[in-house]
């Protein structure tokens, strides 16, 4: 912040009539520094890193610190900018700065470690990262397993129903007269085993011979 | 003298059918299997919205009095009967009453029907678990708009959840009338569910008695784990104090008692011949009265256990957007009046507020600020498709370890949903089974393939634009009033026709006690006159409004409200038709057999023939 003061000192006096706030020319920059970095708040270079900007987007003009005027600051720390001409000293039109900033936006921010949120140019918004689409959506992969492992149950099951039918048949033709008795008796036991019929009872006391 | 009656015709008529007739492995099988069916998505999403809409803890007395008039003597009597009488519903109603055998038609065709939506939801909740192995979860963000300076617009409008879940997922139509294209991924995903269900179902019984180990306790492992993480996360007690606060006030209001009624119907699964088809496969000498006290009470508490987690999480997202709201407040305030970051906190917002309020109120005015109140949040709750998929995925964005959480709901819900199938497709099958429809040589493999491949072509309908609007459609008009008529049509033709005394020495032979009073009062007065009362208050309240439905709008003014529009004539007649088809069976099956009586009777009157035997 110390250095940051000294800048403005130093310039404030030669571009006062320059740099004005809601000028048509200016841009509004916010910074929310405590957010971003908690109470370890830094001396930002500001000036150093739009200069560049200009200079790489511009018209290969040479920007230099001297070129972008401040004024303005609040305790929120944000404060107006604009930028001049190194030729003549004329404010740089809007869409050039504008352009210059969304071509180093991540420039900017990486040397302040900020982020979009943290540092913010009103007025400019920030060209969304779009997530990279992978090649196979990962559903597809996920959907691909699970199926596969369907798949290969039902198949399963299938084969060996088939063959318990195959085992089934060799058997029936060996003994088959055992098979047909065998489930009518385990039927017949299953139901009388409850019921205690008691009519046979009655008529077992009364016939004993 | 005359015990076991029926049960001599039935061994008379078809000795093979009883002697090959599938049975459980065990106890535990068959009551894993009633719960499972019984216990669906029912108990996780549409209870608790309904306890919250309805007074909290106060909802709990109208839904226990259903619970023991309704709920538990028409469960009994169905596990009873099928028990009783080893036969599927078909076969069951048939052998109670020739007349009655409509029932049976009545019970598959709906089971049938309603076996297609349940299992669009089940694909529905399989898409959205592939999809939860991403990171970010893909339901966070908007995606771009085409010259990525911002995000789409219909996302932005709504939310990120809202738009993955109507256009992602659905990619809805306006309206029902513009029916869209199939949707080529809701296909594949309804072709694993229904995959999934047939590789369970594959040999009836068999293999549903083995998977129904794991998919019928599955959801309770995860249930617990959902409750713990939920109870300590931040703004659950907001949620569970707004869900249980009862307010007796509601008590009066008759659409309480209505649908504290039709939930318990609902929930328990009756009338679907289902669990007549389970129980038919028990041996005989089976105690059914504590298997329906069991069932029905776990089913109960399940839905119970399940609001905790449920309203603890919807609580912690209403506190989530509740503090959203307030930072972005907190944020306008700062950077209009140019205070330095994080002067203003969540505690003193009032203070400053205050502050900047009277010395600049024009510049506050035209911040726009909104107003908090966390009891807005709160109310925006949600029940059925809307609170797994909208309101869940919000939540679960938020807490920590997004994907794990996601995973362990989506299984939990496709298990609660796939138990609950096995119960519809046996509705299907066992009558199938028993009416001898299938060709001998027709292995069961093949044949619940068949349904399985059946069911899947239908309901590519709902894979369709319009497919929501559907599937609605068939949740309304199918899965409510038919069951309310075929269960009462059971209860009256066990009670009078079968004949309540035959009825209790069975029930006497079966489990060694005869049913007590409790059981005589409810069949044979109050569960019939409840039905009635329940089902006449139902067709009351749903002739006095028109249906309308809501449409998913992007175009429509007050988007993203939902557009509520009214079926057109055409999709109108069509609801009637799926109320009416199933249950009108009941009358043809009767007027069919009394025409068949009637020819027998004239000609007997006409070949008087002392010598004719007949």
């Amino acid at each position: 912040m110390e250095a940051m003061m000294f800048l403005l000192v130093c310039v404030s006096s030669a571009a006062a009539q320059l740099c004005a706030p809601d000028s048509p020319h200016s841009y509004k920059v916010r910074l929310s520094i405590k957010t971003a970095l908690g109470d370890d708040a830094r001396d930002v270079p500001f000036q150093a890193m739009l200069a560049f900007a200009m200079r790489t987007a511009g018209d290969g003009q040479n920007y230099n610190v001297s070129n972008i005027l401040v004024c303005d600051e609040t305790p929120r720390v944000s404060f107006w900018f604009v930028v001049t001409s190194p030729l003549d000293q004329t404010l740089v039109d809007r869409g050039q700065v504008e352009e210059a900033v969304r071509k180093s936006r991540n420039r900017i921010n990486s040397a302040f470690l900020l982020t979009d949120k943290t540092l913010e140019f009103l007025g400019i918004p920030p060209t969304l990262a779009s997530p990279v689409p992978p090649d196979t959506p990962p559903w597809l992969i996920v959907f691909g397993v699970v199926m596969g492992a369907v798949g290969a149950g039902i198949v399963l099951l299938l084969v060996t129903s088939v063959l318990q039918k195959r085992r089934k048949k060799k058997k029936d033709q060996t003994g088959i007269e055992d098979d047909e008795e065998e489930p009518r008796v385990k039927e017949n036991g299953a139901a009388s085993d409850g019921v205690y019929n008691r009519s046979f009872s009655d008529d077992e006391r009364l016939t004993q011979m | 003298m005359d015990t076991p009656g029926s049960a001599e015709q039935m061994q008379v008529d078809e000795p093979k059918d009883i002697a090959e007739r599938p049975k459980w492995d065990n106890k535990v099988q068959y009551l894993l299997t009633c719960i499972g069916f019984a216990v669906g998505l029912g108990n996780v999403w549409r209870f608790p919205y309904l306890c919250q809409t309805y007074g909290g803890g106060a909802f709990l007395i109208p839904y226990a009095i259903a619970l023991v008039f309704e709920g538990l003597p028409l469960l009994h009597m169905e596990l009873a009967i099928g028990q009783r009488l080893r036969m599927g519903s078909v076969g069951v109603w048939n052998s109670i009453s020739p007349y009655m055998g409509g029932l049976g038609v009545a019970s598959l065709a709906v089971s049938f029907l309603v076996g297609l939506f349940y299992n669009m939801i089940l694909a529905w909740i399989l898409w959205f678990f592939f999809h939860s192995f991403q990171s970010p979860l893909p339901w966070r963000d908007c995606p771009l708009n085409l010259n990525h300076t911002g995000y789409v617009s219909e996302c932005e409008k709504s939310s990120p959840v809202n738009y993955f879940w109507y256009r992602e997922t659905l990619n809805i139509t306006p309206n029902i009338e513009i029916s869209g294209s199939l949707q080529w991924w809701l296909v594949l995903c309804l072709a694993t569910a229904w995959c999934l269900v047939y590789i369970c179902f594959i040999r009836g019984i068999e293999t549903i008695g083995k998977a129904i180990y794991v998919t019928a306790t599955f959801p309770y492992l995860v249930l617990t784990i959902f409750l713990i993480r939920s109870l300590t996360l931040d703004g659950a007690t907001d949620g569970l104090i707004y869900l249980f606060t009862p307010d007796w006030e509601t008590l009066k209001n008759p659409d309480v008692w209505l649908d504290a009624a039709t939930q318990i119907f609902f929930s328990l699964s009756l009338a679907f011949g289902g669990l007549i088809a389970f129980s038919s496969y028990n041996v005989q000498k089976n105690n059914c009265e504590r298997d329906a006290l069991i069932v029905g009470c776990v089913n109960s508490f399940t839905s119970i256990y399940a609001s905790i987690p449920i309203f603890a999480i919807l609580g912690f997202k209403a506190n989530e957007n509740f503090n959203k709201c307030r930072n972005w407040n907190i944020l306008r305030l700062t950077n209009s009046f140019n205070i330095g970051d994080e002067n203003i906190t969540l505690e003193n917002y009032n203070d400053w507020f205050n502050y900047f309020n009277n010395t600049d109120p024009s510049e506050v005015e035209s911040l726009n600020l909104k107003t908090c109140n966390l009891q807005t949040f709160l109310d925006e709750s949600a029940s059925g498709t809307g609170l797994a998929f909208i309101v869940f995925t919000e939540a679960v964005i938020h807490m920590p370890g997004s994907q794990v959480w996601a995973v362990l709901f989506f299984v939990m819900l496709f298990s609660l949903g796939l138990s609950s199938m096995f119960g519809n497709l046996e509705g299907v099958l066992t009558p199938l089974l028993d009416l001898h429809v299938i060709p001998a040589w027709m292995p069961k493999e093949a044949f619940t393939g068949f349904i399985c491949l059946t069911s899947f072509t239908v309901a590519l309908i709902f894979t369709l634009g319009s497919g929501n609007y559907w599937l609605g459609i068939f949740n309304n008009y199918v899965g409510s009033m038919p069951l309310l008529i075929i269960a009462f049509f059971e209860i009256i033709s066990v009670v009078y026709i079968y004949g309540i005394n035959r009825f209790n020495d069975d029930i006497e032979w079966m489990t060694g006690r005869r049913p007590n009073l409790y059981w005589q009062a409810t069949w044979r007065f109050i569960s019939p006159l409840m039905l009635l009362l329940v089902f006449v208050a139902y067709v009351v309240v749903e002739a006095e409004k028109r249906p309308t439905y809501n449409a998913w709008n992007p175009d429509y003014v007050n988007f993203p409200l939902a557009d509520v529009q009214n079926y057109p004539e055409s999709v109108y007649a069509i609801c009637v038709l799926l109320s009416v088809l199933p249950i009108v069976s009941i009358p043809l099956v009767a007027f069919y057999k009394f025409m068949g009586f009637l020819k027998k009777y004239i000609m007997n009157r006409r070949n008087q023939n002392p010598y004719e035997n007949e």
